[in-house]
């Protein structure tokens, strides 16, 4: 299972790439495992304003419907436009191509509960 | 696998088509030119013998109820009595035309109106619907009813929540938004029942209502079913049942004691009408006191001894379904339930309870078993750890190998690498045992021959499909 250092974690099985107040958001590799091949994935329109917490995309595989939640507050930018044509890149490559949306963070605060990679690694390994 | 085009020659007829009469012709001078096609249609061409094989060869290759042994969790697969289709096909039935005036079909009225007595014993509750056509569209109209009570009470911009157990079935939250409503998810305890707490900590000014699966999609009764109902019904909202899993306490317990105020029957399932393929569903809709002015409309009424339709209900949320709902499908559920009795239908509960937990007994050793309680008419595995790299999908592909209808898989989603057998009181103990012998048998191969399940099915006319690219490429036309 990947679980990249750099990236940082939700319980909900969300990760986040942080750049200053610039969020990339995606499921782990983790999740995807757990769905199974993804065949539609639905992501939220650019410039949609939403809380920590939100359910704002969600990622369907032939098993089930994940929901993702937006791991901070903010402002959607950008969703990712090749996964409407290429689902698959979540499963093949949640952590990078596979990314659902980016988003400009409004509380900074919030990032400091997230899950470092260590500790997503354990919740994990704890059922979770 | 062939179509009935890959059939046959030109020219070849396999029945002779009549000429058309005066009045057809005439008709056809009504239609104009421009509208009329100019080639005829492509027709199959082939005899009859080439007719009568092609579709003799697909049936043999599909799987149902009266071929085998069908244990789909959440879904009572179960033997349908044949007299139904008997009943159903009588002309007095079979050939009403909907809109005829109520003089004229006082049978079919009487017949929906004794259901719908049957049905508010069995349930417990004063109203009924026999409109909606199917259990989610059941829920769907005890939420447009939940609503409207809302409405009538002003408190419609309040209360906006309906609280939902992770237990419950996949449909209640979509029923619930649609109509509008906020759902909020309540988790689970331990025990696979609703945890108390997290519901009196979501409980409050703002919730509708609760949509409660009974028993829940784990199999498992909510004990604490009355506190529940209690809570809810104290915070002002109230309580909508998904009666889809009904076969598990038929003629034992009633909805409307438990607190239901809204509570959806699928007589396709609990009540043996054909399911799937074979039919249509019913979900009529029973509800309590306070829900009764807002029922659709027409109501079927009856005066001394004869019946007709009541439109005056000014609060009533209108219609649901054209006419009166699947009328032959009630016809079917009548027959069910006048055949068994009171005896007959405690029967049918305790006899899907025992089939359960035999079966659950027998298999617990073997898989996961993550909520051990009394089940009721069905029962949860995983097939999580089962080593080798082989998942709950393998088993159930090598479970077609073995000539039975897979279990539904993968649900619900609190159970991980979840297995959801719900075998019905209808199958007898041979079937059972040779079931679970398949499924101990499939646990021993994980172990030793991961390979024989990773490359299920092996018997089948077409081996394991790849089920992503049937649906990110759907086919879903045949070019000829």
């Amino acid at each position: 299972m990947l679980i990249p250092k750099e990236l940082k974690y939700t319980k909900d099985h969300e990760w986040v790439r942080l750049e200053g107040d610039k969020a990339w958001v995606g499921i782990t590799d983790h999740a995807q495992k757990q769905l199974g091949d993804i065949v539609f994935v639905e992501l939220p329109p650019a410039g949609k304003v939403v809380q920590q917490r939100d359910l704002v995309a969600s990622v369907e595989s032939v098993k089930a419907v994940g929901e993702v939640g937006a791991p901070l507050s903010g402002e959607v930018l950008e969703a990712n436009a090749a996964l409407s044509g290429s689902p698959d890149l979540v499963n093949k490559d949640p952590h990078g191509q596979g990314w659902l949306f980016t988003m400009r963070i409004s509380t900074p605060t919030e990032a400091g509960a997230l899950l470092d990679a260590a500790a997503y690694e354990a919740f994990v390994a704890s059922g979770g | 696998m062939s179509t009935i085009y890959d059939h046959g020659a030109p020219g070849r007829q396999a029945v002779a088509l009549p000429q058309l009469g005066k009045v057809e012709q005439g008709l056809l001078g009504a239609i104009p030119a421009d509208l009329r096609r100019r080639d005829g249609p492509r027709l199959p061409e082939v005899s009859q013998p080439e007719l009568v094989r092609h579709y003799t060869a697909l049936s043999r290759m599909n799987y149902g109820v009266d071929t085998g042994f069908y244990p789909l969790g959440s879904c009572t697969m179960k033997h349908n009595p044949k007299l139904h289709e008997d009943l159903a096909r009588l002309p007095g039935f079979a050939d009403l035309h909907p809109l005829l005036p109520p003089e004229a079909c006082q049978g079919a009225l009487a017949l929906l109106w004794e259901t719908a007595e049957h049905l508010k014993g069995i349930t417990g509750m004063p109203g009924i619907t026999l409109q909606p056509a199917a259990g989610a569209h059941g829920e769907l109209t005890g939420m447009f009813l939940i609503k409207r009570w809302l409405e009538d009470r002003g408190e419609l911009g309040r209360r906006t929540k309906i609280l939902l157990p992770d237990s419950a079935h996949g449909t209640n939250p979509a029923s619930a938004a649609m109509v509008g409503f906020t759902v909020v998810s309540i988790p689970s305890d331990r025990r696979g029942m609703v945890n108390l707490d997290a519901l009196r900590g979501a409980l409050g000014s703002d919730v509708a209502g609760i949509m409660l699966t009974v028993p829940n999609t784990l199999g498992i009764f909510e004990e604490d079913i009355v506190t529940i109902t209690d809570l809810v019904h104290d915070a002002g909202g109230l309580c909508y049942f998904d009666g889809a899993n009904l076969n598990a306490y038929l003629g034992r317990a009633r909805p409307g004691d438990m607190g239901a105020d809204v509570f959806h029957i699928n007589l396709h399932k609990t009540f043996s009408t054909p399911h799937g393929g074979g039919g249509p569903g019913a979900g009529p809709v029973t509800v309590s006191e306070v829900l009764v002015p807002y029922l659709p409309v027409p109501e079927i009424a009856r005066k001394g001894e004869t019946y007709h339709l009541d439109w005056d209900r000014p609060k009533s949320i209108g219609r649901v379904h054209p006419y009166f709902g699947n009328v032959l499908v009630i016809v079917k559920a009548l027959a069910y339930i006048l055949s068994l009795g009171d005896e007959g239908m405690r029967a049918v509960s305790g006899g899907a309870v025992l089939a359960a937990n035999y079966l659950k007994a027998k298999l617990k050793g073997a898989y996961k078993l993550p909520y051990d309680q009394l089940a009721k008419h069905e029962f949860v595995l995983s097939g999580e750890g089962m080593g080798n790299g082989v998942r709950t999908l393998d088993v159930a592909k090598r479970l077609i190998d073995y000539g039975f209808h897979p279990p539904t898989i993968y649900f619900p989603l609190i159970v991980k690498e979840a297995l959801m057998i719900e075998p019905t009181e209808t199958e007898p103990r041979e079937t059972l045992d040779t079931f679970a012998e398949a499924l101990l048998s499939i646990a021993a191969e994980a172990r030793e021959h991961p390979e024989l399940l990773r490359e299920a099915p092996h018997e089948t006319p077409v081996r394991r499909l790849d089920e992503a690219r049937a649906v990110r490429e759907p086919r879903l036309k045949l070019d000829f």
